[in-house]
């Protein structure tokens, strides 16, 4: 205060324009700020979010977060089947799902049909009625990738006998992180059809595709993703919605690997007919990388980085460092985008999927600067896209030099979300993201953006406080 | 009659945009009532009250207008405040380039890191949250927010304690810092005096009181009229006094406050006392005995304690204690004539501190009466809204500013009142008060006059008029053409509320 007085006054204004009119118009300087109610308008949300504001081991814990997650170094060094790579799935008739936890009878359509087809494919059941049966009886359970550090995009269904990618991170005591494989377009389980050549094509993925890969892994050597990543950023992708340049780099590297192994030619031949068919091949490569690198931020007391954010087609759910493995959830916010011809937004199933783990890494929606053509699902512009990019700065705590955007002149992509800056500012997480069907099996209907919703990032922030006072 | 209502989600506009939007959709032909309000729970509870149905759903954050009147002019309102609401530059499209709107203050501190002060005049229930991020972010607090409980209040004038920060307000209106006026502030030369009042009128009075007897003000700070109240302790105005004790530009220091709790005036006495400054101080009706301490100087007025400060400055003798009018010969001097029905005094004021004063001036000559606000030896009305026997109301107060603009701001509701007791056949004098100064409205009068000129051209006996004008010369409005225009109007001019209060008082217990 007494300081004040030695100053010049510059005021801060928030609420009537007219007040910093009249200091201006009194020779004073003050700047109008457009506020916005905090935390959604929640006055209890609002003031746990005010004591959390500049706290010294916040910041502190905020710094260790952001820099074991910069410091991450996803490698791809194996492939295994669920069943090897995660023991539980191989003890008992488990199904991992995208999202936070849902019971069967909640679970959207699509992710319901893709159990289904799982439970097919396992050969716990001879048919879909014996299969919805199973579930009823009770003998089949559920629980999210995110539970045993996996990740999977849309329906994100993994059982015991599907092949998984294996991300390890050096830098953080080896720690592995999972993704199973993508599909290709079209009716797929992870849109929740689960038909007899669906079945057939996941048998031929947990064979021959798996053995592949795996003996491609042995011939090339631990392959970096972040590298691959990078340069896609550089050349159109996103890596979330768009992963056409980062499936050809994978390739690059894959192809002179797979031809140096044993495997047939005709295996051969098939295996990279099939990725090449797929610009999505690497989506679950991505997103695999970023959960070992957001894996390397978890479980900081004091931290209030956001290391998860995922759907389940029903409900968003986040994770915060500083909170450990406690879900914060909220219906999830509606998709703004386009629909393939024939779909309408009454066809859309709610926002589904582990995928948002490349936002939450700085990738994706924040990275929408290098895809323009992304924002053509919204009908935006260009100036749009590197926008969104640019409004992610305001609730991130750093960047990451690792991805850098060419149209924002180079500058690292915003990266690591603070929970509180994201109810304090009111700007929530964009989300770029693939629409499926309401109706299992049906497919992608669409694709589009949307957003984090604010309760997820106030209630985890209440939480957050509650269990600073302790 | 057709209900209409509509819903924008996530759209917050503060309630004085709101309420423009409101007034215009009511002057709409066709239309009975219609109002635009944010979402909250209030809210809606007063749109349900107002006949718009229990059936409007909607979250604090979400935009809500609602009208009644015939279908056509329903539909057509509804169109008007979208385009109100939605016609505002998109810098963003315009320039195509991006910058992050300023949301929040820490938004606020990126782009602007030399910030030391936050205006917070947001909502009440957000006001508190707002004040501890800001302290939190290392700024000085001025809130002009209101309905801030006790408690949220005491929590943030203790973080300011310890982060050595200052907060004014709650519900503080007026500082001027640095010769900047911050609210509702009037202009003043800079000079010695420093004052902290936890009354908004108060504090204006006295500055411009100072600003009048020549000398200037060095810094003004407002406490919030809550400050003083036992369970805050009055942190806030200890914190100022000791703030203006380390100012070397301050020679003199005024405090100003409605009668604080016991203890509390005991230690703002007592720390009043141990600075090495003279320290006037006015707690408005208090005994000056117990004031009587070395280096306190007791005032008996808002205009007084301008005065005592000013003489302490120059070293010269201490002005004497009022008790009749400056000059009660223009009374005897008044061709107004009045039916023997004609007793009551009736104010109508502005500034809630004006009201306190005038009632105490009053109960001097022996009127007592009622008010929305009384002081002790008055009644509270018994319908704010009309005036019975000797009243003296403050419309600035929560039970008239509901969804209405403070009459500062927007003095028509003032101008209605001053039209219905000018025109009861029991009103013998109209007292009030004009406040200008940045904030205030531009036009004070522009209305008042009309109404003054009505009942003087309808009725043979109009009651008396006296007015006091709170300003400077150097105020937008000019506090001298605003004296003159009331004067031309037949309105007897007072140098000060106290001055007025007097001068009507006095008038008026000669009738009886």
């Amino acid at each position: 205060m007494k300081a004040l007085f030695t100053q010049k006054l510059t005021v801060l204004n928030a609420g009537l324009a007219s007040f910093a009119s009249n200091i201006e118009r009194a020779g004073g300087e003050a700047i109008a700020m457009n506020w916005q109610p905090p935390a959604g308008g929640d006055r209890q949300g609002g003031l746990a979010l005010a004591e959390l504001l500049n706290q010294p081991e916040i910041e502190l814990a905020n710094q260790t977060a952001m820099e074991r997650y910069l410091a991450a170094q996803p490698m791809l060094v194996d492939v295994m089947l669920a069943g090897e790579a995660i023991p539980t799935l191989a003890e008992k008739k488990l199904i991992l799902h995208a999202g936070p936890p849902i019971p069967w009878q909640e679970m959207c359509g699509p992710v319901q049909g893709a159990i289904l087809g799982a439970i097919l494919f396992e050969k716990w059941a001879d048919d879909l009625e014996q299969a919805e049966a199973l579930i009823h009886a009770g003998e089949v359970t559920f629980e999210p990738c995110h539970h045993f550090d996996a990740v999977g995009p849309m329906a994100g269904i993994i059982s015991r006998s599907m092949p998984l990618w294996v991300v390890e991170n050096p830098n953080n005591g080896n720690e592995r992180v999972y993704s199973n494989f993508n599909e290709g377009l079209g009716k797929v389980l992870r849109f929740g059809a689960n038909s007899p050549a669906v079945i057939e094509r996941l048998e031929w993925m947990g064979t021959e595709l798996a053995q592949a890969m795996k003996a491609m892994l042995v011939q090339s050597g631990p392959i970096e993703l972040k590298p691959i990543m990078a340069q896609a950023l550089h050349m159109g992708d996103e890596v979330h919605n768009r992963n056409a340049a980062a499936t050809g780099l994978l390739l690059k590297q894959l192809v002179p690997a797979l031809l140096n192994t044993a495997e047939p030619k005709e295996q051969i031949q098939r295996v990279i007919s099939f990725i090449t068919a797929n610009d999505h091949f690497f989506l679950n490569l991505s997103m695999a990388a970023c959960k070992c690198m957001l894996k390397a931020a978890e479980n900081i007391p004091n931290s209030t980085m956001v290391t998860v954010m995922a759907r389940n087609g029903v409900n968003f759910g986040i994770r915060l460092s500083g909170t450990g493995n406690t879900w914060f959830q909220a219906p999830a916010n509606p998709v703004d985008g386009l629909f393939f011809p024939g779909y309408g937004v009454e066809d859309a199933a709610a926002d589904l999927g582990d995928s948002a783990i490349t936002e939450t890494a700085g990738v994706g929606g924040f990275a929408m600067a290098s895809s323009p053509a992304i924002v053509k699902f919204v009908g935006g512009t260009p100036i749009d896209a590197t926008n969104n990019s640019r409004a992610m700065q305001a609730i991130t705590l750093g960047g990451n030099p690792a991805f850098t955007l060419p149209a924002l002149n180079f500058a690292p992509t915003a990266a690591g979300i603070d929970a509180r800056k994201v109810a304090d500012h009111s700007v929530l997480p964009i989300i770029n993201t693939g629409i499926a069907h309401k109706q299992a099996g049906v497919g992608q209907i669409g694709a589009g953006i949307t957003t984090a919703p604010m309760q997820c990032f106030v209630d985890a922030l209440q939480t957050f406080a509650a269990q600073r006072e302790h | 009659m057709t209900i209409k209502y509509k819903k924008f989600e996530n759209l917050y506009q503060d309630s004085v945009s709101l309420m423009q939007i409101s007034a215009r959709l009511n002057k709409m032909s066709g239309i009975d009532e219609a109002s635009v309000a944010m979402g909250t729970e209030a809210n809606l509870a007063r749109m349900t009250d107002a006949g718009f149905g229990s059936y409007i759903i909607a979250k604090p954050n979400d935009l809500v207008v609602a009208v009644k009147g015939d279908q056509a002019a329903c539909q057509e309102a509804i169109e008007i405040a979208f385009e109100a609401l939605t016609a505002k530059p998109d810098a963003v499209n315009d320039s195509q380039q991006f910058s992050q709107p300023l949301t929040s203050f820490a938004l606020g501190l990126t782009q602007h890191p030399d910030a030391n002060l936050a205006m917070i005049s947001v909502p009440g229930e957000y006001a508190a949250a707002e004040a501890i991020k800001a302290l939190n972010l290392g700024l000085n607090v001025m809130m002009f927010s209101d309905n801030v409980s006790v408690v949220d209040e005491r929590t943030i004038k203790q973080l300011a304690q310890q982060k050595e920060l200052m907060v004014m307000g709650p519900d503080c209106g007026t500082a001027i810092i640095n010769g900047i006026p911050l609210g509702f502030a009037n202009v003043v030369r800079r000079g010695a005096i420093g004052v902290v009042a936890a009354s908004g009128t108060g504090l204006q009075e006295a500055t411009c009181r100072i600003h009048q007897r020549g000398e200037g003000v060095s810094q003004a700070l407002g406490t919030g009229g809550h400050d003083l109240h036992q369970d805050v302790g009055g942190i806030s105005m200890l914190h100022g006094l000791q703030a203006l004790a380390d100012d070397e530009a301050t020679k003199v220091i005024v405090l100003i406050s409605k009668p604080p709790a016991k203890a509390i005036a005991e230690q703002i006495l007592a720390t009043a006392a141990q600075v090495n400054k003279p320290v006037v101080v006015h707690f408005l009706g208090a005994a000056d005995s117990s004031m009587a301490l070395d280096g306190v100087y007791a005032a008996h007025s808002l205009a007084h304690s301008a005065e005592v400060a000013v003489a302490v400055l120059n070293q010269q003798a201490i002005p004497a204690v009022q008790t009749q009018p400056k000059d009660d010969s223009v009374l005897t001097k008044l061709s107004t004539k009045l039916l023997p029905s004609q007793r009551y005094i009736r104010g109508v004021f502005a500034g809630g501190t004006f009201c306190f004063e005038a009632q105490i001036i009053a109960s001097q000559y022996g009127i007592n009466g009622y008010s929305n606000t009384p002081t002790q030896g008055n009644s509270q009305l018994d319908d704010v809204w009309t005036s019975q026997q000797h009243t003296i109301v403050d419309l600035g107060d929560d039970a008239f500013t509901q969804g209405r603009p403070h009459p500062m701001i927007d003095p028509t509701l003032r101008n209605q009142r001053i039209l219905q007791d000018a025109q009861d056949p029991g009103t013998a004098v109209i007292l009030f008060d004009v406040v200008l100064g940045y904030g205030a409205s531009e036009a004070p009068l522009t209305e008042l006059l009309d109404v003054i000129d009505t009942v003087r051209s309808k009725t043979a006996t109009a009651p008396l008029f006296i007015a006091h004008v709170c300003g400077t010369e150097l105020d937008p409005q000019s506090r001298d053409l605003t004296r003159d225009a009331l004067s031309e109007a037949g309105v007897l001019i007072a140098d000060s509320n106290a001055d007025a209060a007097h001068l009507a008082a006095k008038f008026t217990s000669q009738l009886c």
